[in-house]
């Protein structure tokens, strides 16, 4: 079904996927899109951000819902009524779900796996947390529903990024 | 929300559809123009007759060009028409016929082309490259994410909340790809896979591996939308959609329960009460559920409602969702398949529900007689879905 044109068969028959190097066997435009962008962080997030500078966590409370918002937001999407209150968790979470990666960014093939998850914070809901590695455990220490608690880096690298969490590590008894 | 007090009945008289390959030679404009053609002359029309277009395709990022719905217009035939394109990610395969039948439904239009085009090979190195781009910037883009992580977490939960065995869902892809065989665009048909073949597949993000997934595509389909005013006009086989539903989840995607996905739930229980579905089980003969991840379908089926949370894996194991089960599942191949060019998965999908309801699936034909299918897809980031139920009278 594929178009035939004066240029003799088409370079890929049904099923079979072209190799980068064989598009250079057709007339092509190389290109890249250089733009760069600086984001605002925002009302809610950039205190967030201050706080993890701290080595601390916090979030905000929607008191319509009784629910605190970790990552937080000035407003709750449910009630849509703006949120009244910081409030500052003990930091110490539970692993939700994980993946083991051994591909990065880009799909590139890496042999030390990336472990990664999310991870609900203690004094927030279930359902509240971020995404961030795991380290100090073997990939196969890993599970759903682990205790688990920041490693921060030195206070003097910390940027106010979420960087500013190495992983979380399992919690000791 | 009123769902009864529709003005015009919808139905689709004609679909087309490319070959789903990587790298095709030609443009995403040529592609489109082709989808269209096949899909306007099995409908016996010409652009003239049609009243207006609607394009759907993915991130401007796949091609490097802004307002891609005006850089893919003259393909898709909507030149001197009134156009307009629709995006919400993966959602699109079945959002952009929702557009259409909003167009027609209305009673504003009588004839309407829907056309879907992906090109995902433009992006070099990987269409991994554009992915990156829809992650949250300040929380998410520093851990330097790939997608596939975000499926896999949730396939992990999902597996963990519903005691569902990776065996059990990596039949789904064995199913699929075996399905695609009968498919003239497939991409990764394969009639000799087996359930070793995808349990050692390569890992990628475990519990993810390498023929968990489907491949990245480059591909266009079309299909054609009439009132029913004109329908049997054009056909003695109209093939009428008759429930929509769409529904969308909170961006804070760990915020969201990720074993169960609500807002599939929602938008089937809308488009179940406009068709009148009152027990989808019953009424349901098939179905094509979005299945970009051989997991998907399986969560899928259950937010359709079409199984328990954890069913639908049980039914997979026991063959009731072979094309000759008692419940066909992705008889065309799905995105597992056949590919997955993003929004073109619209002949997967609609495409499929129609042609197997209008007996026109060739080797694809389910076995069983069917007369009521549903078809979903799933996308933004995760948390999108569409829902079309299309029956035969």
């Amino acid at each position: 079904m594929t178009k035939k044109d004066k240029f003799g068969p088409p370079f890929n028959p049904r099923g079979k996927p072209l190799e980068a190097n064989e598009m250079e066997k057709i007339p092509h435009i190389r290109a890249k899109a250089p733009a760069k962008y600086a984001w605002a962080a925002g009302t809610a997030m950039s205190r967030f951000l201050e706080e993890l500078k701290n080595g601390k966590i916090i979030g905000r409370l929607c008191a319509q819902c009784d629910r605190v918002l970790v990552p937080p937001r000035m407003f709750c999407e449910r009630c849509f009524k703006p949120t009244t209150e910081w409030v500052y968790l003990p930091g110490t979470a539970v692993v939700e779900t994980f993946s083991i990666s051994y591909i990065d960014q880009n799909a590139n093939r890496i042999k030390e796996p990336i472990l990664v998850g999310t991870v609900a914070f203690d004094g927030a809901p279930p359902d509240c947390g971020i995404m961030h590695y795991f380290g100090e455990m073997k990939p196969e220490e890993l599970k759903i529903g682990m205790p688990v608690e920041p490693v921060w880096k030195p206070q003097n690298e910390r940027v106010g990024s979420i960087l500013d969490i190495k992983y979380f590590r399992p919690r000791k008894k | 929300m009123n769902l009864k007090k529709i003005r015009k009945d919808v139905a689709v008289v004609g679909a087309g559809m490319t070959v789903f390959a990587r790298r095709l030679q030609e443009t995403g404009k040529e592609m489109a123009w082709e989808a269209a053609k096949m899909a306007l002359d099995e409908a016996g029309l010409t652009l003239q007759d049609i009243d207006a277009v609607i394009m759907g395709s993915a991130p401007d990022a796949f091609d490097g060009v802004h307002k891609k719905g005006d850089w893919l217009l003259d393909g898709a035939g909507g030149t001197n028409k009134p156009y307009m394109r629709v995006f919400i990610g993966g959602g699109t395969a079945v959002f952009a016929p929702i557009a259409g039948w909003w167009h027609v439904a209305s009673g504003m239009f009588q004839r309407v082309l829907v056309v879907c085009e992906e090109k995902m090979s433009s992006v070099q190195p990987h269409a991994q490259s554009a992915f990156g781009h829809i992650w949250d910037p300040i929380l998410d883009r520093p851990l330097k994410p790939n997608l596939v992580w975000i499926f896999s977490m949730e396939m992990q939960r999902y597996m963990y909340k519903y005691n569902v065995r990776y065996e059990d869902i990596a039949l789904v892809a064995v199913k699929n790809k075996r399905n695609a065989v009968g498919h003239p665009c497939a991409q990764l048909a394969d009639p000799n896979i087996t359930l070793e073949d995808v349990l050692n597949s390569e890992p990628m993000a475990l519990p993810v591996r390498r023929l968990d997934i489907s491949p990245p595509s480059d591909g266009a389909a079309a299909i054609v939308l009439v009132s029913e005013d004109v329908a049997y006009e054009h056909t003695d086989t109209p093939v009428w959609i008759d429930g929509v539903g769409w529904c969308i989840d909170t961006t804070m995607w760990t915020n969201r329960d990720l074993a169960f996905p609500k807002f599939v739930a929602r938008a089937a229980k809308m488009a179940y009460e406009m068709a009148g579905i009152k027990d989808p089980r019953k009424e349901i003969d098939f179905a094509e559920p979005y299945d970009p991840f051989d997991y998907k379908e399986l969560q899928h089926l259950e937010g359709l409602l079409l199984a328990e949370p954890g069913e639908a894996a049980i039914m997979t194991r026991e063959g009731k969702t072979q094309r000759d089960g008692e419940f066909p599942v992705c008889p065309s191949g799905g995105l597992l398949g056949v590919g997955n060019p993003i929004a073109a998965a619209l002949g997967i999908k609609i495409g499929e529900l129609y042609w197997q309801l209008a007996g026109k699936a060739g080797p694809r034909q389910v076995k069983k007689d069917v007369r009521t299918g549903v078809a979903q897809a799933w996308g933004d980031l995760m948390q999108v879905s569409s829902v079309v139920v299309m029956r035969r009278r």
